[in-house]
């Protein structure tokens, strides 16, 4: 049962996706930067996306170390590795859209640095699960590190936000008009995000869920 | 008072057995020593440039070697289980976490004092325009350093490819302490002392150290007992 | 009161229960031999007694305390597989250290008695890694003496000892059994455990399969236990 709604959720959310998709490809082209205006609906979206996915996943780590209970690391490693891939789209989007209007594929922009080393601190922490084998060990200190990891994103983002102020270059985006009636499909297109990723974390979730009862099952097939 | 005493006694034992054996910071100044010499290859710099790029430089020199002497912090207690009888002992983790991280301060600090000379030697650099200030900078950024450093020392000490987890770990969560030490030092290394603009460089630096080591005090427990 | 008292611990590794229900109690003055085959999970009973890894479930007590507390920790000493004394440093640097970590009055003194005691005093100054494997052994003895514990965990500290360390604890586990201490020891040495026992536990596959006084049968004949309540 709940797996039939997960799937019914994620086909919503896929078609909510495409057909959004097919009406902002309708609406006029942005005036100063042409159609490539248009990646905003996917790029922000993502970002918020996996903003909210790592407090998920702090949340679900704190009350890991706190009850112990498996199910938590489970959620903290499901919804990390779909906010990284989220945060991955975000900085694939935001390099397209400067390869368009400013040529080039990266820049040290203030938003893209802090999304790139946000991923490499998440990404951190999968290496670091990937890293242990024993499941307790693994789960308490994947959970400290995604303590660390949520406390350090403001203090990343704050620090190249001011460096970026001090030492200015061009900003990769800004500028552009958002006319009020495009709101509309930004929010479908932020729901359907946000759908779509819990969709891809319950079935990332229920597969940890599994993969440890074999690995305990393994354990006591080998242990006598 | 008697924690003082129990962190005292940590760090005295650890910079004694690294002084005897010598292992960690002769690499570390090796190591430090290549980088300077690796980079005046790749740089033909004049001395203004190298002025300017002085901090990123000090600061990569500074974070690599460091993290060959974090390494051994806990590694030295493998060997023959010395790490159970530590956490045995009736002293608080946080007693045991801050004595390693006390005597990794004290190693860094000095390969960094003899890094700084040879880079102002290599370089044709005088880096001594402004000292009091760079040495505050850098015991702000080291202490950063081995405060991460040392806490993750702990966390990686018997996984998987313990080595190369140590940097990749570290690195990412240090960039804001890191960018503000590097940014600071290279501003003192040409001659500007910390003015309204870098303060806030300085400002960071301090929040960061003074944040990370209360998370770190409190979450060792968890990581040494599991 | 026991001095020793597990209750209901189950201990887990992810999913897997390496302890079921361990029940288990231990009176002043009394020595636990704990047997069983590899895998039994012995080790892991020790540690969780001794305070290294918390149980899953249930919960341990020495003197009324958690082992994690100070002063259960002041009154505990471990052996374990490894030395747990520092390469690098002296047999006495050592001892000194670990006397300062427990709080001692007069580190020093206290080290230069247990280094006699264990037949050290002439290598004090030695570096421990030039010892040899006995003299290695019994200055883990000594560390683990040092603060006059009045509870004593060791697994299997017979075994890789040679004969003149075999000597030395056993010297020092009667006379710590003759004032009142307790002892719980793993062990696959069965005469010489046997030898200082009061009790015995079997720990079969995570579960206590068989606890009780030593008798004379199992003394005379350590297979007996096996037999009678193991698996083959």
């Amino acid at each position: 049962m709940r797996d039939k709604i997960v799937y019914a959720l994620g086909l919503a959310a896929a078609l909510v996706i495409a057909w959004n998709t097919y009406a902002i490809s309708q609406l006029p082209d942005e005036v100063q930067q042409g159609a490539v205006f248009k990646i905003i609906f996917f790029h922000v979206p993502v970002a918020i996306t996996a903003m909210i996915f790592a407090a998920v996943a702090l949340i679900a780590s704190v009350l890991f170390l706190i009850t112990r209970k498996f199910q938590f690391d489970a959620l903290a490693v499901a919804v990390t590795e779909v906010g990284l891939a989220f945060l991955a789209a975000n900085l694939v989007t935001g390099s397209l859209w400067g390869r368009q209007i400013w040529g080039i594929w990266w820049t040290w922009d203030a938003r893209l640095t802090s999304a790139l080393v946000c991923w490499l601190l998440y990404a951190g922490y999968l290496m670091l699960r990937r890293a242990i084998e024993e499941p307790t060990q693994r789960a308490t200190f994947a959970a400290v590190f995604s303590i660390f990891a949520f406390l350090d994103v403001p203090i990343v983002v704050f620090s190249i936000k001011w460096w970026r102020t001090q030492h200015p270059q061009p900003v990769f985006w800004g500028g552009g008009s958002f006319p009020p009636d495009w709101s509309r499909h930004f929010l479908y297109n932020m729901l359907a995000m946000v759908a779509l990723g819990v969709v891809l974390a319950a079935v990332r979730y229920s597969q940890e869920e599994s993969q440890r009862e074999i690995d305990s099952l393994r354990r006591m097939a080998h242990a006598f | 008072m008697r924690f003082f005493h129990q962190v005292y006694v940590i760090a005295a034992k650890d910079l004694r057995a690294e002084l005897r054996t010598k292992e960690a910071i002769n690499a570390a100044l090796a190591f430090a020593l290549v980088i300077l010499l690796m980079f005046s290859f790749a740089f033909d710099p004049q001395e203004e440039t190298t002025r300017e790029i002085s901090g990123g430089l000090l600061w990569i020199v500074f974070a690599f070697a460091g993290t060959l002497v974090l390494n051994r912090s806990f590694a030295r207690e493998q060997p023959n289980d010395c790490l159970d009888a530590l956490i045995a002992a009736p002293i608080p983790p946080a007693a045991l976490y801050l004595g390693k991280v006390a005597a990794n301060f004290l190693l860094v600090l000095a390969v960094e004092m003899v890094s700084l000379p040879v880079f102002g030697i290599f370089y044709n650099v005088r880096w001594t325009a402004q000292f009091p200030e760079l040495m505050l900078v850098v015991a702000l950024g080291t202490w950063a350093l081995t405060v991460i450093g040392t806490f993750f020392s702990a966390l990686t000490v018997n996984i998987r490819l313990r080595e190369v987890m140590l940097p990749m770990l570290t690195y990412p969560i240090l960039v804001p302490a890191l960018m503000g030490a590097m940014l600071l030092t290279s501003g003192l290394v040409m001659g500007k002392p910390i003015g309204p603009e870098s303060a806030v460089w300085l400002r960071l630096l301090i929040g960061f150290d003074a944040i990370f080591t209360a998370v770190s005090v409190l979450l060792v427990e968890t990581v040494l007992v599991g | 009161m026991s001095v020793v008292a597990v209750d209901g611990v189950w201990k887990f590794y992810g999913d897997y229960a390496a302890l079921r229900d361990v029940r288990l109690e231990a009176a002043a003055g009394s020595c636990l031999a704990l047997i069983g085959r590899n895998g039994a999970g012995k080790t892991t009973l020790l540690r969780t007694i001794a305070g290294f890894s918390r149980p899953g479930r249930g919960q341990v007590r020495i003197f009324g305390q958690e082992p994690r507390q100070a002063e259960a920790r002041r009154r505990m000493g471990f052996i374990g597989h490894g030395i747990a004394v520092y390469d690098e440093l002296s047999a006495l640097e050592n001892l000194v250290l670990f006397a300062r970590l427990y709080g001692l009055a007069d580190p020093r003194r206290a080290a230069l008695e247990w280094l006699e005691r264990t037949g050290l005093e002439r290598v004090r100054n030695g570096l421990v890694r030039e010892f040899s494997r006995g003299m290695r052994q019994r200055l883990a003895v000594a560390r683990a003496f040092l603060h006059e514990p009045s509870v004593l965990i060791l697994d299997e500290p017979f075994t890789a000892l040679d004969d003149r360390a075999i000597a030395v604890l056993q010297r020092l586990l009667r006379e710590a059994l003759a004032s009142g201490k307790t002892i719980l020891m793993s062990t696959h040495q069965l005469r010489e455990a046997l030898d200082l026992a009061s009790h015995v536990a079997l720990l079969n596959r995570g579960q206590v399969a068989f606890q009780g006084a030593a008798t004379p049968e199992m003394v005379s004949d350590p297979g007996y236990v096996y037999a009678r309540y193991g698996e083959a």
